[in-house]
Parts: C-alpha cells; structure tokens; sequence
C-alpha cells in the first residue's frame, strides 16, 4: 500500500491547520449550542444538566431529540435507545477515522469522544487524501468542544433572554459548512459529486417512503448503500 | 433521574466512537472496502445536506435552501469555510430582520 503523506508537516504547521479548521465548526456550533440550551431550560432541565448533557453526550442531533423526549415525559430507555440510533453513525465515521489520523493510538482513541458529523467531515473531506496529525485533530476537535460547552451554558443561562427563532435560524452555518466542503472536493471528482448527491437523494427518498423509519437509520442507510456502489464507478484519483 | 440518563446516553455515544479507535487502525482492509470507506465522507456529506437543510430556518424552507445556495456559489470562489459560514448566517439574519418572506 502507498504510503500517504501526514498533513501538516511541523508541529507549529499542525496547530494552525487546527486552529483554523476548528473554526468553522465552533462558529457553527455556538447558535445551534445556545438553541439547545435554551430548548433544553424550557423542557424543564436545569443550567448545570444542560450543560453537564453537552459535556457528557456531546451529540446535537441526540441531545435535541432527548430534551424533546423529556419534555413529552417518554421514559429513560427509550431515551437512551433512541440516542444509540441515532448516534449510531459515529461508529462509521471513527472506523474512518481512525485510519486517518497519524499519530499516538491511545491518543487518538481518547480523542474518538470528539467524533461527531463535523469533525469528521472537516478532518475526512478538507484533509483529502492525506492523514491528519493527532495534534490537529485534536486542536480542531478542542475548539469545536469548547464552542458546544459555551454555547449550551450561555443558552441555559440567558434562556429567557434570547429570542429562540433568530438563534435557532443561526444553525444554518452548519449546512454552510457541510456545503463549502463538498463543492470542491465536488469540482474535482465528479465521482465525489455523484456519491453526494445519489446518497442526498437516497435519504430522502427513504424519509419519505418510510416515515417510520429513524433519522438515525435512514441517514446511515443512505450514507452505506450509496458509497458502497460507488466502488463500482472508475476510481477517482486522490493523489494529485 | 437526569443524571443517570446522561449517564446512559454518554455510554451509548461513546462506546461507538471509541470501538473503531480500538480496533480498525490494525486491520488490513481489502481494496475495495478501502474504497468504500474513502467515499463514505462524501456519502455522509450528502445525507447531512440534504433534506435537513429545509428545517434549518424554522417554518422557512426556502430561505434555508436559498441560503445553502448562496454557501454553494461562494464556496466556488472563495476557499475560507469560516467566510462561507458567516454570509449564510449573516443572509438568514438580514432576511429574518428585514421580514422578506422568503
């Protein structure tokens, strides 16, 4: 197998590569993290639980299904199931991962709690071919953790304070995100395009067809079936 | 009771995380499951865009898919994401203030 190049190079290289791809993802989080803090004070959670569930879960998508849960009084396993479902696709994304980031395993593996769509997506797709350094990923990862933990107190404390549609509309930025890093990758490799929008496409055919079905499900569903045929298309080539 | 929820959902979120991290940097991986994972990222990014940007602007579908259309023809001329994240923010804010009823 051909040995693929780590970006960055230098240690000092590492932490900018961070810093300034950690960015993006902490802007994101901040209004969507004060959205669930103030969703989550309204549903009844106190400041510290808001913001201990940030810490502690550290999944978006899980945490404004379960303060929704909580709020509609469903119990505690089905609480918890559902998150599982639903956060489910982490587990693919570290398998990816986990090949990708050079470095310290133990390092690395401590560093998986910090797995979520977009970390993995900037370190996956803005990376490119090339491994990142377990440094990067982790000052990247830091400031998208931070962001979150900022956001969901600052939402929990000002809850009454802040108009909830206006933030809430703020989450936006991270579609921007997602968006500004497919075109690109999308402009090079029509193979790239292709997956993207087929697996689009899948996702939503599959939420419609199957209303019953789980986000969670149908998004790894899309996401699978979709990049498995995608071996069968010519192989785009990577390294340029 | 809150507290041993959070409990229960950090394990279920964490322990998927962790696993890979544990075991699948050692494995050697035929070429074309290789393959599938390097697609994989372009495959999820698809599935996160699209549909759930319609939901991103509460009861307003059209600005979100007008404002991932303006993040769309920026990323063609612009490399910076933190620029592309703030004029789609800043587009949603302008329409939202200004009342247009997009």
């Amino acid at each position: 197998m051909r040995k693929v190049r780590t970006i960055p190079v230098g240690r000092a290289e590492a932490v900018r590569w961070g810093l300034s791809n950690g960015a993006p993802i902490a802007l994101g989080y901040l209004p969507v993290a004060i959205t669930f803090g103030i969703l989550g004070r309204q549903a009844g959670l106190s400041v510290a639980e808001v913001t201990g569930m940030s810490a502690w879960v550290y999944a978006g998508a899980s945490q404004f299904l379960a303060v929704k849960m909580i709020a509609s009084g469903v119990g505690l396993f089905e609480i918890v199931l559902a998150t599982f479902i639903l956060n489910f696709r982490h587990f693919l994304m570290s398998t990816v991962l986990a090949r990708k980031i050079e470095g310290s395993k133990p390092k690395a593996a401590a560093l998986s709690y910090w797995v979520t769509d977009e970390t993995f997506v900037v370190a996956s797709v803005h990376a490119g071919p090339e491994s990142i350094s377990v440094l990067s990923f982790f000052i990247m990862a830091l400031m998208a953790y931070l962001a979150w933990l900022t956001g969901s107190f600052v939402g929990g404390m000002f809850a009454d304070l802040i108009p909830v549609r206006i933030v809430d509309g703020m989450g936006i930025g991270l579609y921007a995100l997602f968006i500004a890093l497919l075109i690109p990758s999308a402009r090079r490799h029509w193979q790239f395009a292709l997956v993207a929008a087929a697996s689009a496409l899948t996702a939503w055919g599959l939420s419609r067809l199957a209303p019953g079905l789980s986000e969670g499900w149908a998004l790894i569903a899309a996401t699978l079936g979709v990049s498995a045929l995608g071996t069968l298309l010519p192989d785009a080539e990577t390294d340029e | 009771m809150i507290w041993l929820l959070l409990a229960g959902m950090f394990l279920v979120t964490y322990i998927p995380r962790l696993i890979p991290f544990l075991f699948a940097s050692q494995l050697t991986l035929p070429p074309w499951v290789q393959k599938w994972l390097k697609l994989f990222p372009y495959a999820a990014l698809g599935a996160l865009i699209f549909p759930g940007i319609l939901g991103a602007v509460p009861g307003r579908p059209a600005l979100a898919a007008g404002a991932g259309i303006l993040a769309a023809v920026c990323a063609l001329f612009i490399r910076n994401i933190t620029v592309i994240v703030v004029l789609a923010i800043a587009a949603v804010l302008l329409f939202q203030g200004l009342g247009i009823p997009l």
